[in-house]
């Protein structure tokens, strides 16, 4: 780990309660959603990370606390490293999609990874200004990268299974719902 | 789910001008079926007159849910899909992808493999220049280019098939290595390619860079400044065109690239003729790398020994019982991925290529997430094309390189 990679981290931890995550030799912070935003936008002006490299999420269905975690990839072309964030989040209250702060303000580039994620996941961006579906149809119902989304085919059903899948499958979870 | 899709003005309201609600300007529909859009990408134009207002992209027509029907694949079975991605740069996708699985899995790749994946994957570097060349020149108007382009291309393809079987979706590398051994005749034909190209390339050249059309249609146009094309996340030849020396292949070496040497072309303008003088640079840049590579091209084994992850030879099948184990194991459950989770790019011929791979331990991944180049860069679409005439739109759409394939997945 380079020595700047190293003063982020602790001043991640020190200013913003970030909970360092290292996977595979790779550097990750796990950061509360109310906090994300001061942490980047200080990652960005003192720490020169200059580039929004990707932004993702990992649904981790059925648990509810988190239920989403919101992954950042930022990139500093200066110092030439690389910091993973990651947003615990919890799941959706009936309709009500889970919130996170945009970063739209402080990458433009963040607009259409947001837009994918509320598309694909059904996570709000709060304050990304184009909060529309990108890669489905306008009227689509669902999100399909949700882990409870069906994949698309039929599953066989049997009576020692049936009522799993009946839950699982699309029409019987918006009749349920 | 329905058929029947009704976009209102009302939403796409904070997107247009004022202009647009009084009926000043015209909006037009540009695509999804439109030559100039080098596959299914739909604009929106706002124009007064014939100067672009406002341009809203629309993607998605392409979208064949690749990341979701990963999830329910083995590791395996899902490299499959990424070939199916960027269609012009199959083994650059195959190569993130197991990238990021070794990453995961700890998996040593032999040199030799390496070299072959760096090889191939300048290959299709190339390949994919040609097609953006073709195609971008007659754009431009300028037809002869592309039939040039695709012959050469040809050339690439036919080592590509010689390889893996198949021209384009090879899937031909695996996670620690190669699908099988390069054939014998293989290091001829691309001999053969280093020797015609470098001229070939001077041909391009000669028909297009001191062209006065080709340069008034390109010069000041699209341009966007280093500073503005880092806050918009774009990345390879687009990005160092405006002057951005961003290279991952530099930055982050993987698959050995950190023995070649090569050197990254950074223009200063940062419009489209730019951008066609980074590309035209790179494909010289890489073939120099296949160059290097296959004089020291290495023997030995072509992929990893670890047999929980990697099938063994089908010779062992008939002495070893452990063999078939194996054997078995990987074709029917498929591997166990340990748990956790990666970030990893990669170049492509577009630019930055990422892929976020985590697992739970399972089979099949949990998350795969491509940050792909043309998804971003069609984002900056609009930024890019402000001002400009609906004709010089074509030239900049050509020149940040877009596949449809990769914007959505």
């Amino acid at each position: 780990m380079s020595n700047h990679l190293e003063m982020v981290v602790e001043a991640a931890a020190k200013r913003f309660g970030a909970q360092p995550a290292p996977s595979k030799g790779q550097q990750w912070l796990i950061v509360k959603p109310e906090r994300l935003v001061a942490l980047v936008a200080a990652l960005r002006d003192e720490f020169e990370f200059d580039f929004l490299s990707s932004l993702t999420a990992s649904d981790y269905y059925p648990e509810d606390h988190p239920r989403f975690h919101v992954v950042y990839q930022l990139y500093s072309n200066h110092h030439n490293v690389r910091v993973g964030l990651r947003v615990p989040i919890s799941g959706p209250k009936g309709a009500e999609m889970p919130i996170v702060a945009s970063l739209e303000g402080l990458y433009p580039v963040a607009n259409w990874h947001e837009r994918e994620l509320f598309d694909m996941f059904g996570i709000r961006f709060d304050g990304n200004s184009d909060m529309r579906r990108i890669l489905m149809p306008y009227d689509w119902e669902g999100h399909p990268l949700r882990k409870d989304y069906p994949l698309g085919y039929e599953e066989p059903q049997f009576t020692f299974n049936f009522d799993d899948i009946q839950v699982r499958k699309h029409s019987g979870r918006y009749e349920e719902a | 789910m329905t058929d029947e899709a009704e976009v209102t003005l009302e939403e796409l309201r904070h997107l247009l001008s004022e202009r647009a609600l009084t009926g000043e300007t015209v909006l037009l529909n540009m695509g999804p079926q439109h030559p100039s859009t080098h596959g299914v990408l739909r604009l929106l134009l706002e124009l007064d007159g014939e100067s672009v207002i406002s341009c809203i992209p629309d993607i998605g027509f392409l979208h064949t849910g690749i990341e979701k029907n990963m999830e329910a694949k083995t590791y395996v079975k899902a490299e499959v899909m990424t070939d199916r991605m960027d269609y012009l740069n199959t083994v650059g996708n195959n190569l993130v992808y197991c990238l990021a699985m070794e990453k995961l899995a700890e998996l040593d790749v032999p040199p030799r493999a390496q070299a072959i994946r760096v090889i191939l994957t300048e290959l299709q570097r190339i390949a994919s220049h040609l097609v953006w060349l073709g195609t971008h020149a007659l754009d431009l108007a300028a037809m002869s280019t592309f039939l040039y382009c695709f012959r050469e291309r040809e050339m690439i393809l036919d080592v590509l098939e010689m390889c893996s079987g198949q021209r384009m979706m090879g899937t031909y590398f695996r996670p620690g290595g190669l699908w099988r051994d390069v054939p014998a005749e293989f290091e001829q034909a691309v001999r053969q390619i280093l020797r015609v190209f470098p001229a070939r390339v001077d041909q391009y050249e000669a028909l297009l860079t001191k062209n006065p059309i080709f340069m008034d249609r390109t010069r000041n146009i699209g341009v966007i400044n280093g500073k503005d094309a880092v806050r918009w996340g774009l990345t390879g030849p687009t990005l160092r065109g405006s002057g951005v020396n961003y290279d991952v292949r530099k930055a982050a070496p993987y698959s050995g690239y950190e023995q070649y040497e090569f050197d990254v072309p950074v223009g200063t303008g940062g419009d489209v003729y730019d951008r066609y003088i980074m590309r035209m640079a790179e494909m010289r840049e890489s073939l120099k790398i296949v160059r290097q590579a296959l004089d020291k091209l290495p023997t030995g084994a072509f992929r990893s020994n670890n047999r929980k992850f990697v099938p063994p030879p089908r010779a062992e099948l008939s002495t070893s019982m452990e063999a078939v184990i194996h054997h078995f194991k990987l074709w029917t459950e498929g591997f166990l991925m340990p748990k956790g989770y990666v970030y990893l790019p990669v170049e492509s011929p577009r630019g930055e290529l990422g892929c976020y791979l985590e697992s739970d331990g399972g089979p099949k991944p949990h998350r795969v997430h491509f940050r792909t180049p043309s998804f971003v860069h069609l984002q900056a679409l609009p930024l890019l094309s402000k001002g400009h005439l609906v004709a010089d739109l074509v030239a900049i759409i050509g020149s940040v390189d877009i596949v449809l394939g990769d914007a959505d997945r």
